[in-house]
């Protein structure tokens, strides 16, 4: 029974695959991989990785539908349906290319062990670890959170330098002089009373809602990504509603960048801190007397860092964008 | 007690699983977009809510159903809310109602109504 649900699931995966490339309405294609996202997370509750399913259902379905309709608002609504190709339009090359690197990468993985075999080394040795001695070593009920922010910290540092390196990367492509020029107050939202009643009863709860996923994800699915995304989409839904200037004078722009780096400079001054007592890199053993009391330290200050980042990062490309978006749109 | 409240959250359970059912099909058959939002407004609200409240009454702990009641409170403001501007902007951006002509069959409103 529960096989059948896979199978449905998946199918219905590979077709919204199939319609996110058939559709010319990018309208459409946002939405339809909104349902990917939310089809994956459902998938991934399955699968019992509830972690995952949270944050690919508030990233994947939430907050980069949100990201991608603020840029189509910007682009257009349609594909450019091409008129004539032009002269070095060559697709052959590139099918070839994706053709050898599609066979490449399966063939690089005929060395991997079979997909869930007893006897993969995943399973022999570094699952059992995990498993077995989180408990003891860590001292937190959540495994998913232990391995993210503690035995695999370093990869972990290296997804927040990641989103603090893209939210860099927005600023300079985009933002030019983007926030130098006054925003012209448009009244857009002001008669839908029913949307802003609610929202205003929301936006508090929303907050909390990402606190307690924030420090509540020693305990259950959540973490720092998952909150800081929960907690930028209510300062987006805040801009959304009241206006860009509204919303500016509740963020400051440039406290939002320097917040953007402190979450990074939190993360890696914990490991440094770790170094300084003696211990490696993110070793959070160091951090106090007793190596779990410094574990539960260590990952609190750590998702807290991933947290403020990723709110960060997310609410500077929100703005940037749509500060971009109004200023190219005001002939209309 | 708990056969009853068992039996009782099932019926709950059932009746919400067939209200989304209906209510997809209503958003595949009915005639134009007010009347299919009419059918994914009664998934939203209706159906969510039946099935929320069957799953309260197999909660076991006292905690499970106060994330129940906040989800159920959570879903009953955004539900509508959403609903509510999706016929807004649709009614913004002039579409109107099919509604029934001179000659009993659906037809659009061709005459304006004076907006919002």
């Amino acid at each position: 029974m529960e096989s059948f649900v896979h199978v449905v699931i998946i199918l219905m995966l590979v077709t919204t695959a199939i319609a996110i490339v058939r559709v010319k309405d990018l309208f459409a294609v946002t939405m339809l991989a909104g349902i990917y996202g939310l089809l994956s997370a459902s998938f991934f509750v399955l699968m019992d990785a509830h972690d995952v399913a949270f944050t690919e259902a508030a990233v994947g379905a939430g907050i980069s539908t949100l990201l991608v309709l603020t840029t189509l608002s910007m682009t257009g609504r349609f594909e450019k349906a091409s008129v004539k190709p032009q002269a070095d339009y060559r697709p052959v090359l590139a099918l070839v290319l994706v053709t050898v690197t599609g066979a490449l990468l399966i063939y690089g993985t005929q060395d991997m062990p079979g997909f869930g075999t007893a006897d993969a080394p995943v399973q022999t040795h570094v699952v059992p670890r995990y498993l077995n001695d989180s408990a003891t070593e860590i001292g937190i009920p959540n495994v998913v959170a232990s391995i993210l922010a503690s035995y695999r910290g370093y990869d972990t540092f290296g997804e927040v330098v990641v989103i603090f390196t893209a939210g860099i990367g927005v600023l300079a492509m985009v933002m030019s002089n983007a926030t130098k020029m006054p925003v012209v107050q448009t009244a857009l939202m002001s008669d839908h009373v029913v949307l802003r009643i609610v929202s205003k009863m929301l936006i508090p709860l929303i907050m909390l809602f990402a606190l307690y996923v924030q420090f509540h994800g020693e305990y259950g699915p959540g973490g720092g990504f998952q909150a800081g995304v929960i907690f930028a989409s209510a300062f987006i839904l805040y801009a959304m509603l009241f206006g860009l200037t509204a919303a500016r004078n509740v963020v400051n722009h440039t406290l939002v960048q320097l917040l953007s780096a402190l979450g990074v400079l939190l993360y890696g001054s914990v490991g440094v801190v770790a170094m300084i007592n003696g211990g490696n890199f993110l070793d959070y053993n160091f951090l106090s007397d007793d190596p779990v009391a410094g574990q539960m330290l260590g990952i609190l200050l750590v998702e807290l860092g991933v947290g403020i980042t990723v709110a960060s990062v997310m609410i500077i490309i929100f703005f940037t964008f749509t500060a971009r978006s109004q200023k190219e749109g005001e002939a209309d | 007690m708990s056969i009853v409240a068992t039996y009782l959250s099932w019926a709950l359970l059932v009746i919400g699983g067939l209200l989304c059912i209906s209510g997809s099909v209503g958003l595949l058959r009915f005639p134009d977009f007010f009347t299919r939002m009419h059918a994914a407004s009664v998934t939203d609200t209706l159906a969510t809510g039946m099935i929320l409240a069957g799953l309260m009454l197999q909660a076991p702990t006292w905690i499970v159903l106060a994330k129940l009641i906040m989800i159920l409170v959570f879903v009953l403001l955004t539900g509508p809310t959403a609903g509510h501007a999706l016929a807004k902007a649709a009614l913004h951006s002039g579409l109107k109602p099919l509604l029934p002509g001179k000659s009993g069959v659906l037809e659009a409103d061709t005459k304006p109504s004076g907006g919002v």
